[in-house]
């Protein structure tokens, strides 16, 4: 099996859901990262799910996003890591306003046709979000 | 600088004053015949809605300012491919104000982001109608001499009904309103509007198939087209349209004092021997449009009440 030196100082971003990884690298902005090294691992054997996505942040962990997570997928686990030892976990939160993660699927929209236009969500009072063009719902998956 | 986008983007205060201005325009037009000299409005119509466009255009004119425009979007950069966001810059340095109407919803509000002049709302797709809005609650006012402790019924159209979704949400922030809405099952009032503007307000309302036994119930009573082109199948718009209509009849069951709106055109909703009934409404909110529009223009272009000497609330 491959692996992956334990972490001194950093965050583990665990129980991924397989094959979402990638997509939540792009979407954290994690090669934007100037000086942390991270690692991607991609349909790592789980007991609970039988495949999982893990990322590996050794660094600094300041400018990150955690709360983009939170709507992506509720399941994953943040780890904080000091000097070896488990610092603190992260709930994420979800995010206010959402900024081209997900996309309005309203063909009525606005955003369906004019070019360079953001796709911007935000959050409800309900826990929904909504397109602040259309209005549209998002419902964010369980 | 500010736009009319969303109907909740005056507050109820804001809204009042807007009606009051209308009033003293109605009362005496021509001291308001100059009021917008040398100022354009620009009319960007990317899908042709001759009475919203005319009314817009009735209501510059009447100030005495000019219109300038395209009243489709076969006649204008939009068939080239241009954005929104590139058309509302520049409109911008053609025009005063812009009122636009688009098939696409959310058109305006991303226009307002580019624009350096107020853009109005005048209709975006299934989505909001905003100055329709305001000439129906100047309506409801006239008619009941209040906006509070009024029963009202919307009957017809209120899943694609944009004006239905629009006037719940702005007289949901009056007191003592209690709503009836009156739709087949496959038209009912979307939920968003009943989980976040009526139940936390706990605004009574009630969902219900039957005009009949709504009508002796109500103050008003908002009839609703049901329109052809809010549908992608055109089987589920037949077995529909005709789901509710309004005769002379039916009235018998209303009270003589309610009155029956309607944002228009009308098809087959309210049959013509209703028109000549004192309840009614429907034309006085074509008139009411025009008054409110003026109102409207003078106050997002900072324009004063010769009346007054002052803006209704500042821009």
């Amino acid at each position: 099996m491959l692996k992956v030196d334990e972490i001194q100082n950093g965050v583990v971003i665990d129980h991924i859901t397989a094959g979402t990884g990638m997509a939540l690298y792009h979407l954290m902005e994690l090669e934007k990262l100037p000086d942390a090294s991270v690692a991607l691992l991609q349909n790592v054997r789980s007991q609970k799910s039988g495949k999982k996505d893990i990322i590996k942040i050794e660094g600094d962990i300041s400018k990150i996003n955690f709360d983009v997570l939170g709507y992506l997928d509720p399941q994953i686990s943040i780890t904080c890591i000091e000097n070896g030892h488990i610092a603190k976990k992260i709930r994420p939160d979800l995010p206010k306003r959402l900024v081209n993660v997900i996309k309005c699927k309203n063909p009525r929209c606005i955003t369906a046709i004019e070019e360079g236009c953001d796709h911007i969500f935000e959050l409800t009072p309900s826990g929904r979000y909504r397109c602040v063009y259309c209005e549209e719902e998002f419902r964010v998956k369980p | 600088m500010r736009h009319l986008i969303d109907p909740l983007d005056f507050t109820m205060e804001e809204s009042l004053r807007l009606m009051d201005l209308a009033d003293r325009i109605r009362q005496d037009p021509t001291a308001y015949q100059d009021v917008a000299a040398r100022k354009k409005l620009a009319t960007l119509f990317y899908e042709p809605s001759t009475r919203t466009r005319l009314s817009f255009e009735a209501a510059m004119l009447n100030l005495g300012g000019k219109v300038l425009g395209f009243p489709d979007a076969g006649v204008s950069s939009a068939s080239k491919g241009e954005t929104v966001a590139d058309t509302i810059r520049v409109i911008s340095c053609y025009a005063d104000i812009a009122a636009m109407r688009h098939p696409k919803e959310g058109a305006p509000l991303r226009a307002s982001r580019y624009s350096r002049i107020p853009v109005i709302n005048a209709g975006d797709g299934g989505h909001s109608h905003p100055t329709q809005t305001l000439l129906d609650m100047l309506t409801i006012r006239r008619r009941k001499g209040r906006l509070d402790n009024l029963t009202i019924g919307f009957c017809g159209d209120l899943k694609f009904g944009r004006t239905v979704h629009s006037l719940i949400k702005s007289l949901a922030r009056c007191e003592g309103m209690k709503f009836i809405l009156i739709s087949p099952e496959e038209l009912r009032v979307p939920d968003y509007i009943i989980h976040e503007f009526l139940e936390p307000k706990n605004i009574p309302f009630m969902e219900v198939r039957s005009l009949e036994d709504a009508l002796p119930d109500l103050d008003i009573l908002y009839m609703t087209r049901v329109q052809k082109e809010r549908f992608f199948n055109e089987e589920d718009y037949v077995r529909l349209k005709n789901s509710y209509i309004l005769t002379e009849a039916k009235l018998g069951l209303a009270r003589e004092d309610m009155a029956v709106l309607h944002p228009l055109p009308r098809v087959n909703e309210i049959t013509l021997d209703v028109d000549n009934d004192p309840r009614a409404a429907y034309f006085e909110q074509v008139q009411n449009g025009v008054y409110i529009r003026m109102a409207l223009i003078m106050t997002l272009l900072g324009l004063k009440d010769p009346l007054t000497g002052e803006v209704a609330f500042e821009c």
